[in-house]
Order: C-alpha cells, then sequence, then structure tokens
C-alpha cells in the first residue's frame, strides 16, 4: 500500500544521506523523495512515498526515528492529509492542431505553460500524483512527450496537526 | 578561556569526558594527536598491532566495565581496519568512539592519500557519527559522541577529524561544554505507565511464565532487579548469548540458554510458555528459529529501549519502550503490595514440567580416558577460576561451549561478539578486559581458526606485560564450518581444515610468552593448575581436544524453538 512518510530532520550535513542509507541498508522501497529547508533554516523537511505492508511502514518510521538527526516522523497517510507534486512536462508541438490540442489539455487539467518554443512548450503542472500521471497519459495521446521531470510528493496533515520541533 | 590547538583540544575533551585509555595506531593525518597524547600521562595510550584489534580492545573494555571505549587511528586504511571492529560493537549495541583522523579539509574528495570517506563507509553501522569542520567544534563534537555513544541504545560514534582543524601551530579557545542536550535525541529510558500496568496483571495472572533476559539487561546493569523480579514471581529465567550473567548461571531458576544452541529446557520453556517477560532481548533469528512456529500459547511482554526492536521479528503483546533498569523499578514498584506466597503452589505444575526437560541432561557428553573433549576443557577452566574469571570468546563450537559449560555469575563476565559473530575478537576483547581490570582473571577462550586472526596482538600483551590466558581449543579445523558441513553437507569438508598448523607453544614463546600443549586428558588438569600459577604472565595453552565433537542441543532448521537435536543421533 501506498504511504507518505513526513520526517523532521536537522538541516544538517550527511543528515539526507542517513536517511536514504536505512532504506537502503533495509530493503525498504523508495517511489519519490522530497527534501528542502523548512520556514526555520536550521530544519528541514523530507517527504518520502512509500509503499509495504503495515509491518514494514511501522519498521520503516521507526528506524528512520531512530537517526540521531531526526525529530519526528510521521505516516501522513494515516489520517487526513493534502499532498501535491509539481511536474514540469516539455512536448513537441509542431502543427496548429496539435498546440491547439496540448493547450486545451493543460488548461482542463489547470496546468499553465511557462515556456513556449518554435517547436515546443513547457508545461507546469501541480497535483496530487494521479492528477499528473493521468495528465501525462492524456498528453501522450496528442503530442510526443520530450521530456518530463517531477519532484516527488510533498504533503501536509489537514487541520490541527502538524510536524513541529 | 584556555587556548590551544586543536590537537590539544582532542586529548583535552577526552580528559573531560573521563577516557583513561585510548586504543589506537599511529599515522599521518594523527600525527598532531600524538604529539599531544605525549605531553600527558592522564589519557593512558595503548599501541596495537591492527587497528581492527584497538576497537575490539575498546569494545571489550567497554562489555566489562559499562564504560564508552575509545580507538584513535589515522584516515585512510587506519580507518577502514576499525570496521569490523565498529561493527561488532554495533550489533551489539557496545558504547564506543572512534576517532579518526582524515586528509586536510582542503584535500577532501580529491582522491588524497590515505583518503576514505569514513563518515560514508562507516554509516550503515554506526548509532552517529560526526566530520568535525572546525577546531572550535572539537569539544561539542567529542561531548557528544560521548553522550550519544552511551545512552539509550549504546552503540558506537565516529568522529572524523581533518588534519587542518588538529594542527598543532594554532590556537582557538577551548569550552567543554555543560550539557550535550539535544532536541534531536531523547531516548526514552521510563516505560509507559498503562503499559507497566498491563504486563504486571499479566505476569500475575500467567501459569507458565518465563523471563526472557538479554544483552540490554546486562547494558544497563539490570541484573540485581533481574533476579528480584524472578524470585518474586518464581518464574524460571533464560538468558541469550548476549545476556549471560544477568541471571547468575548457578541460580536454580536458571534453566541456561535459549536458542539455536540452547538448552533443551530453556528452549522447551518458551515454547511451552504462556507468558514471555522479554527483557532488553530482541527475538534474533538465532533465538526465534521459525517466527511462525514461535512459541504459540505465549503473550508477549516485550520490554526494551530501542522501539524498532520491538515488533521486529515477533509480535509484541505489550511493547514496553524504556530501560530494562528503569522498568523493572516500575514494575516492581507496582508489585511492592502484592502477595507472592501462593506464587510457589501456583508454578508447582510449571517446574514439575520444568524437572523434567532438564532430566534429559541435554549438556552431558561422553568424555572418554585420553582424547579430550572441548566441553571437558571449558569445565576444567570453571574449576580451575572458581567461576569467577572474565571469559572473552572468540566465535564458533569454543564459543557455544564456553556460553554452555561455564555458568557465569555475574553480567559483565562473559564477553563474545553475539549478533556479528566475528573471529579475531577474543583476544582483543580479553586484552582490553585486562586493561579495565588489571588484578582480574581475564580469559580468551578461542580455537585454533579464531586466534589466527588477530594473533599480532600477543606482541602488544608482552609490551604493555599482559597476564592474559588464552585457552584455545585446537581441533585442527574450522570446528562449527565442519559440524555444518557434517550435518549438511554429507560430510564434504570444503576448506574447512588447516593443515599448516603453526606450533604454538613455540609461537608464544617467540612472543615472549608461555606456552604449554596438552594432548591427553591426564594432562589437562596439572596443566590448567601451571597455567593460572603464572599471575604475571600470558600464557597460551594450545590444547587438542576431538576434531568430531559437535555442538548440541541444537535446534532443527526452520522447526519450532524447541525442535532440537540433542546428539548425532537423538531429536526431541
Amino acid at each position: 500500500m501506498k504511504r507518505i512518510i513526513s520526517v523532521l530532520m536537522e538541516n544538517a550535513p550527511g543528515a539526507l544521506s542517513r536517511i536514504v542509507g536505512v532504506f537502503s541498508q533495509r530493503g525498504y522501497n523508495v517511489d519519490s523523495l522530497c527534501v528542502a529547508p523548512t520556514d526555520d533554516p536550521s530544519l528541514s523537511r523530507l517527504t518520502i512515498m512509500t509503499h509495504g505492508d503495515d509491518k514494514v511502514i511501522e519498521q520503516i518510521t521507526k528506524q528512520v526515528n531512530k537517526l540521531i538527526d531526526v525529530l519526528k516522523v510521521v505516516d501522513l497517510t494515516d489520517g487526513a492529509h493534502v499532498e501535491r507534486e509539481l511536474m514540469l512536462i516539455k512536448v513537441a508541438t509542431r502543427t496548429d492542431a496539435i498546440r491547439a490540442e496540448v493547450k486545451r489539455t493543460s488548461d482542463i487539467f489547470r496546468g499553465s505553460i511557462i515556456d513556449v518554443n518554435g517547436s515546443n512548450y513547457t508545461i507546469e503542472l501541480t497535483g496530487t500524483s494521479d492528477k499528473l500521471d493521468a495528465f501525462a497519459s492524456t498528453m501522450a495521446e496528442c503530442a510526443e512527450i520530450i521530456e518530463s521531470s517531477r519532484t516527488g510528493v510533498c504533503g501536509l496533515a489537514r487541520g490541527e496537526r502538524a510536524l513541529r520541533p | 578561556m584556555k587556548m590551544m590547538s586543536g590537537a590539544a583540544m582532542v586529548v583535552e575533551a577526552l580528559k573531560d569526558v573521563g577516557v583513561t585509555h585510548v586504543f589506537g595506531y599511529p599515522g599521518g593525518a594523527v600525527l598532531d594527536i600524538y604529539d599531544a597524547l605525549f605531553a600527558q600521562d592522564s589519557v593512558k595510550h595503548v599501541l596495537v598491532r591492527h587497528e581492527q584489534a584497538a576497537a575490539h580492545m575498546a569494545d571489550g573494555y567497554a562489555r566489562s566495565t559499562g564504560k564508552t571505549g575509545t580507538v584513535l587511528v589515522t584516515s585512510g586504511p587506519g580507518a577502514t581496519n576499525t570496521i569490523t571492529g565498529i561493527a561488532t560493537a554495533y550489533m551489539d549495541s557496545i558504547p564506543m568512539v572512534v576517532l579518526s583522523g582524515q586528509v586536510p579539509s582542503s584535500l577532501i574528495g580529491e582522491d588524497a592519500f590515505q583518503e576514505t570517506d569514513m563518515v560514508g563507509c562507516s554509516r550503515p553501522i554506526v548509532k552517529h557519527s560526526f566530520l568535525v569542520k572546525r577546531a572550535v567544534d572539537i569539544p561539542e563534537a567529542i561531548a557528544k559522541a560521548y553522550y550519544i555513544a552511551n545512552s539509550g541504545r549504546p552503540g558506537p560514534v565516529v568522529v572524523d577529524l581533518p588534519k587542518d582543524i588538529v594542527n598543532v601551530q594554532e590556537s582557538h579557545p577551548y569550552v567543554f561544554p555543560e550539557s550535550v542536550a539535544m532536541r534531536s535525541y531523547n531516548p526514552t529510558e521510563k516505560g509507559h505507565m498503562k503499559q507497566i500496568k498491563k504486563a504486571v496483571a499479566s505476569m500475575l495472572k500467567a501459569e507458565r511464565p518465563v523471563m526472557y533476559v538479554g544483552g540490554g539487561a546486562v547494558a544497563c546493569d539490570a541484573s540485581g532487579k533481574v533476579i528480584e523480579l524472578a524470585e518474586k514471581l518464581n518464574a524460571p529465567v533464560t538468558c541469550t548469548l548476549m545476556g549471560l550473567g544477568a541471571m547468575p548461571g548457578t541460580h536454580e531458576q536458571f534453566v541456561g540458554m535459549l536458542g539455536m544452541h540452547g538448552t533443551l529446557e530453556a528452549n522447551k520453556t518458551m515454547h511451552n510458555s504462556d507468558c514471555i517477560i522479554a527483557l532488553g532481548a530482541r527475538f534474533d533469528d538465532r533465538v526465534t528459529n521459525n517466527v511462525s512456529k514461535f512459541c504459540p500459547h505465549a503473550e508477549i511482554i516485550h520490554v526494551d529501549i530501542d522501539p524498532a526492536s520491538i515488533s521486529k521479528t515477533v509480535n509484541a503483546h505489550i511493547p514496553v519502550v524504556g530501560s530494562v533498569d528503569k522498568v523493572l523499578d516500575q514494575i516492581l514498584e507496582q508489585l511492592a503490595e502484592n502477595d507472592f506466597s501462593g506464587q510457589k503452589e501456583k508454578l508447582s505444575d510449571w517446574w514439575q514440567q520444568i524437572t523434567q526437560w532438564r532430566k534429559r541432561e541435554c549438556l552431558k557428553f561422553e568424555q572418554g580416558d585420553t582424547v579430550i573433549k572441548p566441553q571437558k576443557v571449558i569445565e576444567a577452566l570453571y574449576k580451575h577460576t572458581n567461576g569467577d574469571a572474565y571469559v572473552s570468546s572468540d566465535v564458533g563450537q569454543h564459543q557455544m561451549f564456553a556460553a554452555l559449560y561455564y555458568p557465569y555469575k555475574k553480567p559483565r563476565q562473559w564477553i563474545n561478539s553475539g549478533g556479528l559473530g566475528t573471529m579475531g575478537f577474543g583476544l582483543p576483547a580479553a586484552m582490553g578486559v585486562q586493561f579495565a581490570h588489571p588484578d582480574a582473571v581475564s580469559v580468551c577462550v578461542t580455537g585454533d581458526g579464531s586466534i589466527q586472526m588477530n594473533i599480532q596482538e600477543l606482541a602488544t600483551c608482552l609490551q604493555y606485560n599482559l597476564p592474559v590466558k588464552i585457552i584455545s581449543l585446537n581441533n585442527r579445523a574450522l570446528g562449527m564450518v565442519r559440524q555444518w558441513q557434517d550435518m549438511i553437507y554429507k560430510g564434504r569438508h570444503s576448506h574447512s581444515y588447516m593443515d599448516s598448523m603453526p606450533d604454538f607453544v613455540k609461537l608464544a614463546e617467540a612472543y615472549g610468552h608461555v606456552g604449554i600443549k596438552v594432548d591427553r586428558l591426564d594432562e589437562l588438569d596439572a596443566a590448567m593448575e601451571k597455567c593460572f600459577s603464572y599471575t604475571d604472565r600470558l600464557v597460551f595453552m594450545d590444547i587438542a581436544v576431538d576434531q568430531n565433537e559437535h555442538v548440541y542441543p541444537m535446534q532443527v532448521k526452520f522447526g519450532a524453538m524447541d525442535d532440537m537435536r540433542l546428539s548425532k543421533t537423538e531429536r526431541t
């Protein structure tokens, strides 16, 4: 089952490699990983999308929590939460018809075209991973995808729950 | 404010955290630190012959005292040679700090001479590590390293020190931190009261309880409380390989070690129990055998300071996160008002059953007239040391014999590489023990395979006049490998023999020690007597033992805990 694990950790050298190390040395899966400093620059927030049964997920949260640099770990998928992922996708737009269809599809998905070139458009789209998947496959039907890049999922719990030091 | 060089800071900080011994080996990147060591005599440096041994010595020192062991090595090969020692300490949760030299900051990443990414290499086998980037950060890094190493679930910590920051030519202000509070690290010592109450209710209700005691009980010196709880409940107690001594081996409620080579009664007691009280043990695969068949009737109470150890392999019904020591305090407090007068009566059926299992005498062996059985040697060792020696062991058959046939009276008396199973651990560990306890008898039980993995330390023993006693069970083979080849590979002894054994007596003498060779049973007692009469010399006893002996009992693979072979022909 898909899980989103959110980690609050010291923004210190080596902290990220320790977390990634736990995943590789204990054979856990990383589907996506997204990390950056928080509003407090001494802290980093890392979001890992992974999958596994309850026992594996319990071990992941415990093993990550055990790392000295880690302040808190939460499984966002345990409760109500919001999640978003950003995708940049570059598609070939060789004819007027394709250009129109790409524009239309991107409007439907509430994407925005952020770079226009003689032969291609680059579109920015934010949403859940499912929405991004759907957009990419719809786009593939009307235009050739040149390249794409995704940030991986980041998320927050809904309501009062929060990951604070 | 004191001004000093980075190198002097390292030594000053070691003094401030109370380090008495540093086990190490000099080299280019740590010459400044060695120069600072030269200028003082409160921190004693021990020059080893191989860095792996330095780590094992620090480990033996730590296991026998509970204090953190300290290692100092140079960059590159010096650092990587400690890796096996660090992994050994990590697997057994032993507090250790490894100070490694590093190439100057400006050269890091350039594949400089003797450069290794030590923080990277050691990452999967340390509790934490530091790469110190400024000289002024040295005191805090060292203070934190020692705090982390010896709190919570203990473990090894690496402190990597680039050469430029320990430069003896520069001066920096030295400030040792008064406390090392860390917002990201607060180990839970006390158990949750709700869980404690559940655990207490479960153990009071139990008709067939057993206490399963591991290394965690030794690490936090909870032995006294383990005994107190056991006696209150009148429960049988079994110890893991790492927990031996936490319950005296001579106590009538002790049913022996459990697991792969545990006693029949220990494994039977576990398998038939209705309430397992696990204290600082981690349900390791060498204990549980097939987890799907593990102790089907038991409610499992699991006390451990590391939440990740709870329900990792076997699901715990009542998890309690906390140190065994603090949790037992809480449990005993809950039990203070209870009347235990009916407990003996309540468990009489259970004890009757255990007595039946004990009657199988699973540790009996047949000693003939001449060829010495390895078990006999350990029994003789017990007799000649009155059961009081510190016994460090290597890994293999001799390790299991030393675990099973020497009933340890106290925790920290039995020193062995349980988790990693490191051959070559025994001699340096026994040396670390001897440094920590100069007047005690420190014995290394080893075999002809293991002893050759760190035999160079015989030179260190001479330099520091360590009267370690080496009891080598020489069967001219890698006994445990050979045993498995006998059992599983139809006796095909693929590379488990040694056809060019050195003359160990001459070897010991060449290193300046005493060597004694024993071939026959009738020589054994006199030789042991002679060995322990040398109170100020290292004695190497090369004892020829039966090559065909196997370690029994032994769990049958994929079976339940109590599914065991009792000899080459008998099964449960």
